[in-house]
């Protein structure tokens, strides 16, 4: 066994990296279905965005409590995770506690660290757990979570939870054998959280100590590996994508809509024909009707959601009861393109399957309601746009459907014929000037 | 009220220092003209020289491209850039929010690059600088007044204090709303809704909003875009409050104070 355990360890960790490659790879390409039209320069201001946004969280901290705990759980992630490094290299070495000859009597005080943090997480995610499931706060109690973006919220508190109780008894069955000097358990001196377990452990005969200890150890690092290749099926994805969507996430003036150079040249050839190359080629679409439309960075956006609502609680449109909810945008455009890939992937290049991200996914009601106010951009922890989403869809909404309410097609031909809104005479314009 | 237009300076040969973008809303719109004019004549009272387009101003196209009308838009984006490029306009000055996030950045990629400000910026400045003189004891001291943030100027553009910096010399009590700055709740006229019927729903942006207003116990909603102006004013009325508060234009509460 224990020639082969390392063995076994190695092609799990082989196989859990291997799949988890497989469907990044997959998942970048599919975000690369959309367009790159747009130049991300300057670096500086953008590794600031990542500082400040993904690592830093500024954002979060508009609601300090809620702020608090998720840095509780985002610091025990990342800090745990030098804990799973001794833990990998355990795996692969068949050694046990690797770094404890290193670190000597400060072993125990670098484990307490970890042991503190996963009880922090522990208590965070339960606290979640009661947020989500008991007090129902608003936007976690949404309909737009409703199935299976609810369940997988669940799953992952819970599965953290699981995680850092199978660390508590590794260490605690750990400590117990260290105590009864069991052979391969070398003494690391106590640990906070999981020598209250020692007590309870030490009245159980050394086999099965051993045998909880070692399965305890196996079931975390499974259960860690598993999780990775879970991150690609969940919201929880955002873990990773937070960082390139900060770093993304425009500099400019929210209001500032993005330009469409295809129409301003067709405009300035139709004002100054002159200026018209003479092999012009049309656009072929306008706005977005489907993911292909859209830019990568609003897909990238899309799979970098993690549905907290944070963008429909501030909604004008969601708040006063309206269908558009941006949460819900996101998600739409993300289930697309997973249905996307998978089209691509049954049949090795996309076909048609009679459905678009306009109307199938996102109604043009939602759409409507939109009062382009960037409370959602605002909102967005990590500054995700689903304004550009709405924008786009409204571009073919108009451009290519025609498809406008009845005021909106008076409201644009006064502009165009009187160049106002509203059908008043352009020969009125400066009247106020002239009244008392 | 004298107001020149650019046509008539350049046939006197000479040219303003701003021109005053006044929008479709301060030209057109009764209750925005009333801004219009109180703006004008914060401008004369000050003396600095400033024209308008008149006949030639034309929709900047904001609402056209909101709406994803983008043809519209480029259509009126070269219109208008043509005929300021043409007078060689440098400096922009406007009291709608929306004309001011479309001319400062949405113009310059299509060639038109001006400097351009959102009338309350002025007015801060015009402060800072002693230019505006209050008469004494001012018409709204100690009056309870809150500000309703245009998305267009705070979210969109980032101008938080300067309405609320103009507004500290009236020598008023502020009061915030509930949601303010960056948090602040939308009016619901923007994205073109302002032009159509509002989507389904439990009650109206404006109602919601001006709910929020009422709860503050301000005498005045201190506006900065027309067209908030305009919903502020309506959601006031549906509250039947229209008695006991009042929604008026910063340029409205500094031109009336102005000794």
């Amino acid at each position: 066994m224990e020639m082969i355990a390392p063995l076994i360890f190695l092609a799990l960790l082989a196989t859990a990296g291997f799949l988890f490659y497989k469907k990044a790879t997959l998942i970048k390409k599919t975000i690369l279905l959309g367009k790159s039209e747009i130049q991300y320069d300057e670096p500086g201001r953008r590794w600031k965005q990542v500082l400040l946004l993904a690592l830093g969280q500024k954002k979060m901290f508009k609601n300090p409590l809620v702020a608090f705990l998720h840095l509780i759980i985002y610091a025990g992630f990342i800090i745990i995770n030098v804990e799973v490094l001794e833990i990998m290299i355990d795996g692969m070495t068949g050694k046990h506690r690797v770094f404890l000859p290193f670190m000597g009597s400060c072993y125990s005080l670098f484990i307490n660290v970890f042991e503190i943090l996963a009880f922090g997480v522990t208590a965070v995610c339960v606290i979640f757990l009661v947020r989500r499931n008991i007090l129902y706060i608003k936007r976690l109690a949404s309909n737009d979570l409703a199935g299976w973006p609810k369940t997988d919220a669940n799953l992952i508190l819970v599965v953290e939870i699981v995680l850092m109780s199978l660390f508590f008894l590794m260490n605690g069955t750990d400590q117990a054998l260290q105590n009864v000097q069991a052979p391969h358990y070398a003494p690391t001196g106590s640990f906070i959280v999981s020598s209250m377990l020692v007590p309870n452990l030490s009245q159980l005969p050394l086999d099965t100590l051993v045998l909880i200890e070692r399965s305890a150890w196996w079931l975390h690092i499974i259960g860690i590996l598993a999780f990775l290749n879970y991150l690609p099926y969940s919201k929880h994805l955002h873990i990773i994508l937070a960082f390139p969507a900060a770093y993304y996430s425009a500099l400019e003036p929210a209001g500032k809509m993005k330009n469409m150079p295809s129409v301003q040249n067709e405009v300035l050839y139709a004002m100054d024909p002159s200026k018209a190359p003479t092999d012009a080629a049309l656009p072929t679409t306008f706005g977005a009707k489907d993911i292909f439309d859209l830019n990568w960075k609003n897909l990238m956006e899309a799979y970098s959601c993690t549905e907290c609502g944070r963008c429909s609680a501030a909604c004008p449109a969601t708040t006063t009861g309206k269908l558009l909810s941006p949460r819900k945008i996101m998600m739409a455009t993300r289930d697309r393109l997973e249905e996307v890939a998978q089209n691509i992937h049954q049949n090795n290049s996309f076909v048609d399957d009679q459905k678009t991200l306009l109307h199938n996914y996102i109604s043009v009601e939602e759409l409507r309601a939109c009062t382009t106010c960037n409370a959602c951009v605002e909102a967005c922890p990590v500054s995700l746009s689903p304004l550009d989403i709405i924008m786009e869809l409204r571009r073919s909404l108009i451009m290519e459907e025609s498809s406008a309410p009845a005021e909106w097609n008076n409201t644009f031909s006064n502009i165009e014929n009187n160049f106002a809104p509203w059908k008043f005479s352009p020969e009125d314009r400066e009247n106020w000037a002239k009244e008392n | 009220m004298k107001v020149n237009t650019m046509a008539e300076m350049m046939a006197s040969g000479t040219m303003p220092e701003y021109l005053f973008w006044v929008g479709c809303a301060g030209s057109f719109d009764q209750r925005a003209q009333k801004i219009t004019k109180a703006f004008s004549l914060i401008l004369d009272k000050v003396g600095i020289s400033y024209a308008i387009l008149g006949k030639e101003e034309a929709c900047t196209g904001d609402p056209a491209r909101r709406a994803g009308n983008e043809f519209l838009f480029q259509m009126m984006a070269y219109q208008n850039i043509q005929v300021m490029n043409a007078y060689g306009v440098k400096k922009i000055i406007t009291t709608c929010p929306h004309c001011f996030n479309t001319i400062k950045n949405e113009y310059p990629e299509l060639g038109g690059n001006y400097e351009v400000i959102h009338h309350t910026m002025l007015l801060q400045s015009l402060i800072n600088e002693g230019k505006i003189v209050l008469k004494e004891g001012g018409a709204f001291k100690g009056k309870k007044i809150s500000y309703h943030d245009s998305c267009y100027l705070g979210r969109a553009n980032n101008i938080y204090e300067a309405p609320r910096k103009v507004l500290e010399i009236l020598d008023a009590e502020l009061i915030e709303m509930k949601r303010c700055r960056s948090n602040g709740l939308c009016c619901g006229a923007g994205g073109a809704q302002m032009f159509k019927e509002e989507e389904a729903g439990t009650t109206r942006i404006n109602i919601e909003r001006a709910e929020e207003a009422v709860a503050t116990g301000a005498q005045i909603i201190a506006s900065a875009c027309p067209f908030c102006n305009t919903m502020m004013t309506d959601g006031i009325k549906n509250k039947e409050k229209e008695n006991e508060m009042a929604v008026l234009d910063i340029a409205e509460l500094i031109a009336e104070s102005m000794a």
